[in-house]
């Protein structure tokens, strides 16, 4: 299987704030990697840091996606190669609606990659399919993104925003907080119906509860800044009877 | 010669030109004293204190513009809402355009004020209304003293004028600098209705410096919505002066769509004459280069049980200004008023200024007034979202910028106008994106 993404030894700061101290980690196509982590240790960082957000600095390291050194692409240059980013909190922009933002998403992407802007008959329909796979009402469609919207419809949305672009990498930021059982069984159902052999996510969550939904092939543990466990899905099972304790002492030892 | 001298010899010329043994004239006679007592205002008024008038009155102005020739409606129908059925009055050098206009005295008066002014029939409404609620400012007196020419329009009791009514004035470069001063008088009865959309364009980069007035008297349970369309080119400047005169239970809306000229200055005055009045005062205001824009407004509630909404939004590029000076009177008398005023600002360059000032002065004891001014940037973390979803840094602001200003077009009730908004929006943002879905 071919390399989706390959980050070797990425240092990345905040206001001169080191968060992460040389992360590596490689997925390939098709599969779906669990990054878990207690508070802190850089999970929403390395996601930011993948998708472009440039208040982060990478000191050092790179990002390859596909084979291409992406480091000094802006976050809409990422997004047209096929990076997709679901928040862990969504903005509120009022004034723009779902509909409005997604159309002119898309057509971007696609001015981007050389092509005619879609139909609107094309949009239409593709809006209809995608909202029905992610249980979402027509009205939602032309309320302003985000505005109001409760925790669940929230990611919801932000996993009908997935659907519509298809990205070939898509970072799941704790898409599983603040949603009930059922927002959750259709925001991973939605996630597990997108996936294919071409395409690869990266599950970042603080609990297990989400990934008995969405089965990761493999797991890994962000600490301070460094992956310093990897494993199959089974250790998420272990991170969620005993905790992160143990993973802090023996990194700590 | 300095432009106050030039007009004040002008006026004699033009006293050869008119009637001068008339109501009117008598009323021009004292207006042109008072532009002579107060002159042009400058920089120590109160009022213009943000506001330098010095530039544009250094241009050469002709007061009186050679007959232009006619214009040809292709050439200029981008400048109409051409895609709605209207009545048109249009001026081009300050003159009348039979052939771009569409008038009508049928059951109601949508016609010129030279008419108006002249025509025995007019008497009467002449004597009633004209100059009647316009102040002697210096510029609005300097306008009364030279008016002689604009929209009259007088919509008689239970009316519902069906079409919106287009005043256009186009200005051709026939003179290397031009100024103009039409005068509008608009009258709406009892129980009528009425919808307009003003527009001033110049064709030309010679300088054009127009000083309008308007006077609008809605009377009881009238309801006028107003429009006006600013997106001149930058040698031209507009000084517009609107008085709005309120009755019982009449809604009035001002929507000022400010999207450039050199020096724009919108003196917009609201007084309110009865009970269970609303006054809604709506601006969106996108400017760059050198541009200046200058919403002054005025609300006077004098009796009890009326309400009052400002909006007015602003973005500013480049190095251009902007100023709002919001004043809302609340007479002692007018108790449970509800006033309501906000002014918000997005700066897009370090460069660019606002001065915002909100004036409240309060006199009665039961009422609810409230005001808040802001200035700010762009959201970081909103353009950040946007741009992960592929949206480009350019256009990813014009959609925010867009957001931020669009809930001041949800009150445009005419929706072939509110396109036309929306894309001279994406062209003042420089994008090609449809923000009407």
């Amino acid at each position: 299987m071919s390399s989706m993404l390959k980050i070797q030894d990425l240092h990345a700061s905040v206001e001169d704030k080191t968060i992460l101290k040389g992360i590596n980690l490689e997925v390939k196509a098709g599969e779906v990697h669990a990054i878990m982590g207690p508070n802190g240790s850089g999970k929403s960082t390395l996601a930011s840091v993948i998708a472009g957000k440039e208040d982060y600095e990478v000191e050092k390291g790179e990002i390859v996606l596909e084979g291409e050194n992406i480091d000094e692409l802006a976050a809409e240059e990422r997004a047209h190669k096929g990076i997709f980013l679901s928040f862990q909190y969504p903005v509120e922009i009022p004034g723009v609606t779902v509909t409005n933002f997604m159309k002119t998403a898309i057509n971007e992407t696609r001015k981007a990659q050389g092509q005619e802007e879609m139909p609107a008959n094309q949009m239409l329909k593709l809006i209809r399919e995608k909202s029905e796979l992610l249980e979402i009402d027509r009205r939602f469609l032309s309320r302003s993104l985000n505005e109001g919207f409760s925790g669940g419809e929230k990611k919801r949305n932000e996993i009908f925003q997935m659907a519509m672009l298809e990205p070939k990498l898509a970072i799941l930021d704790e898409t599983d907080s603040g949603l009930d059982i059922d927002a959750l069984r259709i925001v991973a159902n939605g996630v597990n119906k997108l996936k294919n052999k071409d395409n690869a996510t990266i599950v970042i969550t603080h609990y297990q509860r989400l990934l008995d939904y969405i089965v990761p092939d493999y797991v890994h543990v962000l600490y301070n800044g460094r992956i310093v466990k990897s494993g199959g899905k089974e250790l998420a099972h272990e991170l969620e009877e005993k905790g992160y304790d143990w993973i802090k002492e023996e990194v700590n030892a | 010669m300095e432009l106050k001298e030039k007009l004040l010899s002008s006026f004699l010329a033009f006293e050869n030109q008119v009637n001068v043994d008339s109501y009117v004239h008598d009323v021009r006679s004292e207006a042109i004293k008072t532009f002579e007592d107060k002159g042009f205002p400058n920089k120590k008024d109160e009022a213009w204190k943000y506001t330098s008038l010095n530039k544009v009155l250094k241009e050469d102005y002709s007061v009186f513009a050679k007959d232009a020739e006619a214009l040809d409606y292709k050439d200029v129908k981008q400048y109409f809402i051409h895609d709605i059925d209207s009545y048109k009055i249009v001026f081009i050098d300050g003159k009348y355009s039979s052939h771009l206009s569409e008038t009508t005295h049928d059951g109601m008066d949508v016609c010129l004020m030279s008419a108006a002014l002249t025509k025995p029939k007019y008497h009467v409404v002449i004597k009633n209304y004209f100059n009647k609620v316009a102040k002697d400012e210096s510029l609005s007196a300097l306008n009364t003293a030279f008016s002689r020419e604009g929209a009259f329009i007088h919509i008689p009791k239970n009316k519902l004028a069906e079409k919106p009514i287009q005043i256009i004035h186009f200005s051709t470069g026939n003179e290397s600098a031009l100024m103009l001063q039409p005068r509008n008088l608009i009258i709406v009865d009892e129980n009528s209705h009425v919808q307009i959309i003003e527009r001033h364009q110049s064709l030309t980069d010679n300088a054009i410096l127009t000083n309008s007035v308007t006077e609008i008297f809605a009377n009881k349970r009238a309801i006028v919505d107003y429009y006006k369309v600013q997106n001149d080119k930058q040698t031209s400047s507009l000084i517009d002066n609107t008085y709005i005169n309120q009755k019982d239970q009449s809604h009035v809306s001002v929507h000022t769509f400010a999207f450039g000229g050199k020096l724009t200055r919108n003196n917009l005055n609201f007084y309110q004459n009865g009970e269970r009045i609303d006054s809604t005062m709506k601006g969106i205001t996108i400017i760059g280069d050198k541009q200046h824009v200058d919403h002054n407004t005025l609300v006077h509630h004098i009796e009890p049980n009326c309400e009052s909404h400002q909006d007015y939004k602003g973005i500013f590029g480049d190095s251009s200004t902007g100023v709002f000076n919001g004043k809302v009177v609340v007479e002692k008398e007018a108790q449970k008023t509800n006033a309501f005023q906000a002014n918000n600002n997005i700066l897009i360059s370090d460069k660019a200024t606002i001065n915002t000032k909100p004036q409240l002065e309060i006199f009665a004891d039961d009422v609810k007034c409230s005001h808040g001014c802001t200035i700010g940037q762009l959201d970081e973390s909103a353009m950040f979202y946007l741009r992960s979803r592929g949206i480009p840094e350019k256009e990813a602001k014009a959609l925010l910028m867009y957001a931020f200003a669009n809930n001041v077009l949800e009150s445009v009730k005419i929706p072939e106008l509110k396109k036309r908004i929306n894309k001279l929006i994406a062209n003042k943002l420089g994008v090609n994106i449809g923000f009407d879905l």
